[in-house]
């Protein structure tokens, strides 16, 4: 793995993340796996909406970056790929963002299978309003608007995306750096809608809120909540909110 | 040179078109590169000629999961080099307005036709004219904004091609606030043999967001020529940094963002005069209520009565001066609307003669004759 990522952020720009933020690693992973494909950084666009998530390429990464309204970072990547179909379009964004407010951008993009790449920074909650609950919070965890607990399923963003119709979906942690770099080469590699999301501690916010003392322990609840493709028994149903399957889940 | 002239699309000379043929024709005129819709009754038949002509002109069409999505598709393609329009109607301007408080804080340029049908809400599919302080005040924040009223099929042509060089000269979404009545009017439409566009000014290296005046409209070089570009609608400085804590910052980008409108009145609004020279009663209208007064006046003429029409081509920025002007010189002004009430505010704010109203908002255009009786009313 490269170490050249650090070369791809923005002259001036200091890290806005809370100390132990996943998204910290989301974004190194990002700019490894675009030093280890050579990409053309002035061919390359990234989009974000509004939350934590969004500030991972905007301000941060070096590149043509378009900060889009809440939830619509989708359609303003679609628009900016349709009319200057050489860039290479990556959305950066968050699970509140992406899959709460936006997600009919989200379905409906897999659907059309544009060619772009679907980065989700999941955290499980809204992280830069406080902490509230969002469409991928486990059940059970405590947030601002879910004082007793949360008692919706989650969505199963990989297996959504899929059904929509997306090329290529897959699920990893930010701690397991190899497999997310390699997802993330590969999504941006395939030509039609890829999508990865990141499962990306909060410690700041949800970890605060779920009692998990430190960024070590909101690190391992993360850890405990997910299960590897392959150590799942079929067929997998991470809609128990308990379990999020790691792994690639390319359309066949 | 930012304007560049251009030979025509089509054959010069006479078309029949609808209204809603002569915004796709306008839009193909104006080398529009991008167009995202959704289907909203009145204005369907724009996306269905689109569907047809974008492919054979090479410029990109989509047809969006809504009007949300379509607007904001159009601010991405805006940045990534292509001249972007979207149209719709009423329920669908609603959706729109974040986008459009979007493209204003970006200085994206975005062409966005309203064809107005009878609100509020879904109302009716009929002809309205309620949406026309939305395009001045309908987003959050409050930010002066340009509004054409085109009142023919001519006019959705020439005022079409009009809002594309006025978008890319001053940056910002300008909107077309057509009627429903208008969309589907069939006319004789001129074309000619050349065009007249504003061209984007790219000039690569100096800040996309920062002038060197405080009305200032600066550069805009788009994605994928290795600007590297910041674009946020958040706060921000020349560079495109965030600075969403600095007060600074925000009162020199949003006095900017107004100066760069509200100090070019004069080169953006326009209104045009008839039988205004003796007039001592005048019409104030616009749309197509401005084809229903300019009938009233020709018909009181002929009977000895000095009525004349100012019509606002513009409607935002609005042309204070001009009716300022015509108010100390007349006795009175009436103002037809059809809505209960919009645009007679801002001329109030200006008038120092009488104004009397002429409100109707039930799906169908004012006619002639009642605006005849207002104007006798007044001269009786």
């Amino acid at each position: 793995m490269s170490a050249d990522w650090r070369r791809y952020l923005r002259p001036g720009v200091t890290l806005p993340f809370c100390p132990g933020c996943g998204h910290r690693l989301l974004l190194r992973h990002l700019l490894t796996a675009i030093d280890d494909m050579g990409m053309d950084i002035d061919q390359m666009l990234f989009v974000s909406g509004i939350g934590c998530g969004g500030w991972i390429p905007s301000p941060c990464i070096n590149a043509d970056t378009l900060h889009c309204l809440h939830g619509r970072a989708v359609p303003f990547a679609v628009g900016a790929k349709l009319a200057n179909p050489a860039l290479t379009t990556v959305v950066v964004s968050g699970d509140g963002d992406l899959a709460d407010i936006g997600g009919n951008h989200l379905i409906h993009a897999a659907r059309r299978n544009y060619d772009i790449t679907v980065i989700c920074a999941n955290n499980m909650n809204y992280g830069m309003t406080g902490g509230q609950v969002c469409s991928t919070t486990p059940v059970g965890a405590t947030t601002h608007t879910t004082p007793d607990g949360n008692t919706f399923n989650p969505f199963d963003l990989c297996a959504l995306v899929r059904a929509a119709g997306a090329q290529y979906a897959a699920r990893y942690l930010v701690t397991q750096g190899p497999e997310l770099v390699g997802a993330i080469r590969r999504a941006i590699g395939i030509k039609g809608f890829s999508f990865v999301e990141a499962v990306s501690p909060c410690p700041t916010q949800f970890g605060r809120q779920n009692h998990l003392d430190g960024v070590k322990e909101a690190y391992a609840y993360v850890e405990a909540l997910t299960i590897g493709k392959a150590a799942c028994r079929e067929p997998a149903s991470p809609l128990d909110g308990r379990l999020l399957v790691t792994g690639e889940f390319a359309n066949e | 040179m930012p304007w560049r002239r251009v030979r025509s699309v089509l054959e010069p000379g006479r078309h029949y078109f609808s209204g809603a043929d002569a915004t796709v024709e306008a839009a193909v005129a104006a080398r529009c590169g991008y167009f995202a819709g959704y289907p909203i009754t009145p204005t369907t038949e724009v996306l269905e000629r689109i569907a047809v002509r974008f492919p054979e002109v090479g410029a990109a069409f989509i047809q969006m999961e809504d009007e949300i999505g379509s607007v904001c598709s159009c601010i991405g393609a805006s940045w990534a080099g292509a001249k972007a329009m979207t149209v719709t109607s009423g329920p669908g301007f609603s959706l729109m307005q974040e986008g459009i408080s979007h493209a204003i804080m970006t200085e994206a340029p975005l062409v966005v036709v309203d064809g107005q049908r009878a609100g509020p809400s879904t109302g009716q599919v009929l002809v309205g004219g309620g949406d026309v302080m939305q395009a001045r005040w309908g987003m959050h924040g409050g930010m002066p904004t340009i509004a054409l009223a085109p009142w023919s099929v001519q006019e959705m042509y020439d005022g079409t091609i009009r809002a594309f060089s006025l978008a890319e000269r001053y940056r910002t979404p300008v909107m077309v606030m057509a009627e429903a009545a208008t969309m589907h009017l069939r006319e004789i439409v001129e074309v000619a043999p050349e065009v007249d566009l504003y061209e984007r000014d790219k000039a690569p290296g100096l800040p996309p967001f920062g002038a060197d005046s405080p009305d200032g409209v600066p550069p805009m070089p788009g994605f994928g020529e290795g600007e590297k570009l910041l674009v946020t609608a958040s706060t921000h400085d020349a560079r495109g940094f965030r600075r969403t804590e600095d007060a600074h910052t925000h009162r020199t980008l949003t006095a900017r963002l107004f100066n760069k409108i509200m100090m070019h009145v004069s080169e953006i609004a326009e209104v045009e005069e008839h039988y205004l020279e003796d007039a001592e009663t005048a019409f104030v209208a616009y749309g197509f209520t401005a084809r229903s007064a300019l009938a009233a006046v020709e018909e009181l003429r002929r009977s000895g009565l000095k009525v004349g029409l100012l019509r606002l081509k513009t409607l935002w920025p609005f042309p204070k001066d001009e009716v300022g002007r015509l108010s100390e010189r007349i006795n009175t002004m009436i103002v037809p609307e059809m809505n209960l009430g919009q645009m007679i505010h801002v001329v109030a704010e200006v008038a120092r003669c009488k104004l009397l109203p002429h409100q109707q908002m039930d799906g169908t255009v004012i006619y002639p004759a009642s605006l005849i009786d207002t104007a006798r009313s007044v001269v009786a």
